[in-house]
């Protein structure tokens, strides 16, 4: 009795009370279980659930617009896209430095192919812009180098806008380019980056703008210098809308050498000829005069947007909300449909053939149901690639099918049937490919069925099918759901198959989404209509879960 | 007596009943088999169609020949394809029986936190649909750079087949007794020697099985490689893709079968581990 009245803690061997000794013993085994587990966690984390993820953020992503033409996301803003006119010179003046700097990095054609995808006729708008865009702005450098040549003249241009330390760093690093050259030593230190003048940047904001895009531009090619080039005509034209902006005494606030350059220009840009810049863009194309375009790059210039998913579910986006797409665009809600209704056919067609082969080996002897299941297990196995193959020979209208038919006389020679390339030829193939999925776990369950339950109703005096439909059937239900969730999943996944024998009707939205990432490149719309893909999947998966248990998939 | 047995007293309507099911059945294992055997007399065919000549079915010798299998061993598209897949499927399934036979032991001991999630996680790349696994693969790989290189097609497929493994290996786990490790351990044995002298020889029927099936999804795979790889990592079942979408040649044929007998290999060998396993662990010899 001793032990039971003994009061405190129960103790451990070494002292410790037992419950923390036990506990200390469930940590340590927990983490031995946890870092066997974690390396293959960490592995598929990276080579799976980050690809998926990545492909979740790329389906609302779109910094392409923001990132390509900065000035004027924050431009156009302000405007007001029912006002029937198109945006007034400050965005035109950003999107003209924008475009410059874009088109010297190559990237205003993605950027119009981009804004193509919500308006036809943007990716050749953008590249017809990108040629005519680095004139805009001459008439500005001519005036000026009118005034003074020294504003043609690319070292001064750099000599004004470049912090001091910065021409030092780059001074140096020349030095050290031209010592490796001459000694033949390799050479790749970078060129260190433009950086600007911050007082002239505070009084010519727009113009220390441009000039760091050209400067870094210039830099981005092959480490040129930019006290090498004279800079863009559109950074005369921020030049010439900064000094008509700013009053005398910012001026002032620079230095002697900056104020003899600056101060005569400030005085003589009121008597500038102007440029009209919209008359300008109408030139280069009439669709610069309209509101649309303007409106397009306003509605798509925040950085993350729900135009792909929108487009995956036949709307779209435009300034005045959201709208249903063109009849004749109206393609994704009719593929989702055909997907959905191909593969419930399918999953039927699998229930139907494999409930009668599954129920027959439950029922067989041991022996001759182990023969049997091999019959279930040879297509199981067999590539994909191969039986795909073998119903894209057999299904011909010259193939082994139609030959059979015409030799039996069922059919007509003139009128071989087509079972290829059309929704037929996708769930023939497909039923045959996915069968299996629904026999094995079909065949798992009804081997659990005890034969007894029958035998109990018929002595009872049920007819075969009363005996088989009130007590065999409801017990196999279980198999049955298993099976066409299995088979489900698999089929509105599937690419291959329909890819090859399906033709245009009997392809499936897997098919378009491999489109979007090989052909139109439109991977953001891609990516949409994956993740739509993908919630049904898990949708399904979990309910799968919840039925069977993921880790009880019998693999024969 | 079996189920399938027709008792002796059973009425005319019963007895056609039996044979129509019988039937019923033996058409549906037609359809199930018949599209792949079929393909193996055809891949002897000495001309270029894709039925059987008048030739093949009066059993004219000189209608069958060899002409489609020398066309795959002599092409050296063919044989690129075959050794790109010699070379990523093993190593994909080394990486995947590895790492998936390590995981799945931490996941049967008995008190794993969060095992459910984990599972789900790490059987997820065979429930999620391939063409988004290839498009996210495709979009991350092409960042990290390594899209279009036999490292990132090798990962891929490890990715594909590890739940494949944790399937199997988990399943050969759940019938073992937990009492040998205890014993081993009582005996002086370290946890790597346990492991390696006790627990492994006994799941080892569970682990070639996943192996197998790891290999196998490696080497029928095609969407992920059609966007992960490039045209150097093109497998045979690229090839067969390709082939079948652009002019659809009699080779395929040979090739496909080829590779059923590889699948018969492959089953057989399944089969008997799995029958092994039984013995083993002494449920029913099957």
């Amino acid at each position: 009795m001793t032990e039971a009245t003994r009061t405190g803690p129960m103790l451990a061997a070494d002292g410790t009370p037992l419950k923390r000794s036990l506990q200390r013993a469930l940590r340590a085994q927990k983490l031995r279980a946890l870092m066997l587990i974690a390396p293959l966690l960490a592995f598929i984390l990276v080579t799976f659930v980050a690809p998926i993820a990545d492909m979740l953020f790329r389906s609302v992503e779109n910094q392409i617009v923001s990132d390509t033409l900065p000035r004027t996301a924050q431009a156009i803003r302000g405007w007001d896209h029912n006002s029937g006119e198109p945006p007034g010179d400050d965005v035109l003046a950003a999107f003209t430095i924008d475009m410059i700097a874009a088109v010297e990095r190559k990237q205003h054609t993605r950027l119009g192919t981009r804004l193509n995808y919500e308006q036809n006729g943007l990716s050749s708008l953008f590249r017809k812009t990108g040629r005519g865009v680095a004139d805009i702005g001459e008439t500005y450098r001519d005036q000026f180098a009118a005034l003074d040549p020294a504003w043609k003249d690319a070292g001064i241009w750099a000599n004004l806008f470049a912090d001091p330390s910065w021409r030092a760093d780059h001074d140096a690093w020349e030095a050290a380019r031209a010592a490796a050259r001459t000694a033949g030593r390799p050479f790749a230190e970078p060129v260190p980056a433009f950086r600007l003048n911050d007082d002239l940047a505070d009084v010519l904001p727009e113009t220390a703008d441009a000039y760091l895009d050209f400067a870094r531009a210039v830099q981005g090619n092959r480490n040129g210098d930019p006290a090498a080039r004279a800079p863009w005509p559109p950074v005369y034209l921020a030049l010439y809308r900064d000094l008509t902006a700013i009053g005398v005494g910012r001026i002032a606030t620079l230095d002697a050498e900056a104020q003899a350059l600056l101060d005569p220009a400030h005085y003589a840009v009121r008597s500038f000829e102007r440029a009209d810049l919209a008359a300008i863009y109408r030139d280069i194309d009439r669709a610069w005069g309209q509101p649309t375009v303007w409106a397009t790059i306003q509605t798509f210039s925040p950085a993350y947007t729900p135009g792909y998913f929108l487009t995956a579910v036949d709307l779209k986006q435009t300034p005045d909300g959201i709208v249903s797409q063109p009849a004749d665009q109206k393609i994704y809600i009719m593929l989702f449909q055909r997907t959905l209704v191909m593969s419930l056919a399918i999953m039927a067609a699998c229930v139907l053939l494999g409930y009668p082969i599954a129920f027959l080996l439950a029922n067989l002897p041991l022996r001759t149901s182990n023969l049997l299941l091999i019959l279930v297990l040879l297509p199981f196995w067999t590539s994909l690639l191969v039986r795909t193959s073998a119903w894209k020979v057999l299904l011909q209208q010259q193939g082994v099918i139609n030959d059979i038919l015409v030799w039996i006389g069922i059919v007509d020679n003139a009128g071989r049937l087509i079972l290829i390339n059309n929704q037929t030829g996708t769930i023939i193939a497909m039923t045959h490919i996915l069968l299996p999925f629904m026999i094995l776990p079909l065949y798992s369950v009804m081997k659990t069925i005890p034969p007894s339950y029958v035998r109990a109703a018929k002595s009872l005096g049920a007819t075969n099918w009363t005996a088989f439909w009130r007590v065999y059937f409801p017990q196999s239900v279980p198999g049955i759901g298993a099976g066409c969730i299995l088979v489900f999943i698999l089929a509105i996944g599937y690419y291959i198959t329909p890819e090859l024998v399906g033709g245009t009707s009997g392809t499936f939205i897997s098919n378009r989404i491999a489109y979007h990432i090989s052909s139109s490149l439109n991977w953001g719309l891609a990516a949409a209509l994956g993740t739509i893909l993908l919630a049904v999947v898990l949708a399904l998966y979990w309910t799968y879960d919840r039925l069977v248990g993921i880790d009880k998939v019998n693999l024969g | 007596m079996s189920q399938m047995d027709l008792p002796p007293y059973a009425t005319l309507g019963q007895r056609l009943w039996h044979y129509t099911f019988k039937l019923i059945c033996g058409l549906i294992f037609f359809f199930l088999i018949a599209p792949i055997l079929v393909i193996i007399p055809l891949s002897f065919n000495a001309q270029d169609f894709f039925t059987f000549t008048p030739g093949m079915l009066a059993f004219d010798p000189d209608a069958y020949s060899l002409k489609h299998y020398r066309a795959f061993f002599n092409s050296p598209d063919w044989q690129q394809a075959l050794a790109n897949s010699i070379r990523i499927a093993p190593s994909a399934t080394i990486l995947s029986v590895v790492l998936g036979t390590l995981a799945a032991v931490g996941l049967s001991q008995d008190h794993v936190p969060f095992r459910r999630t984990i599972m789900a996680i790490l059987i997820s790349p065979m429930i999620v649909p391939l063409i988004i696994s290839a498009a996210g693969m495709y979009f991350f790989y092409a960042r990290i750079g390594l899209q279009g290189t036999y490292l990132g097609v090798v990962l891929a497929h490890a990715a594909l087949g590890i739940p494949f493994v944790i399937i199997t290996v988990t399943a050969t786990l759940v019938g073992f007794d937990r009492s040998l490790t205890r014993a081993s351990a009582s005996l002086g044995a370290g946890p790597l020697r346990t492991f390696f002298k006790v627990q492994m020889p006994l799941i080892l029927p569970g682990v070639i099985s996943g192996g197998l099936f790891a290999f196998i999804t490696s080497f029928d795979e095609v969407v992920v490689v059609l966007f992960v790889g490039s045209a150097n990592q093109k497998t045979l079942p690229w090839q067969m893709f390709i082939g079948l979408r652009e002019q659809i040649s009699p080779t395929i044929l040979a090739v496909a079968t080829v590779l059923v007998a590889v699948s018969i290999l492959l089953l057989t060998a399944v089969e008997l581990l799995r029958r092994r396993s039984e013995r083993l662990r002494g449920l029913s010899p099957g």
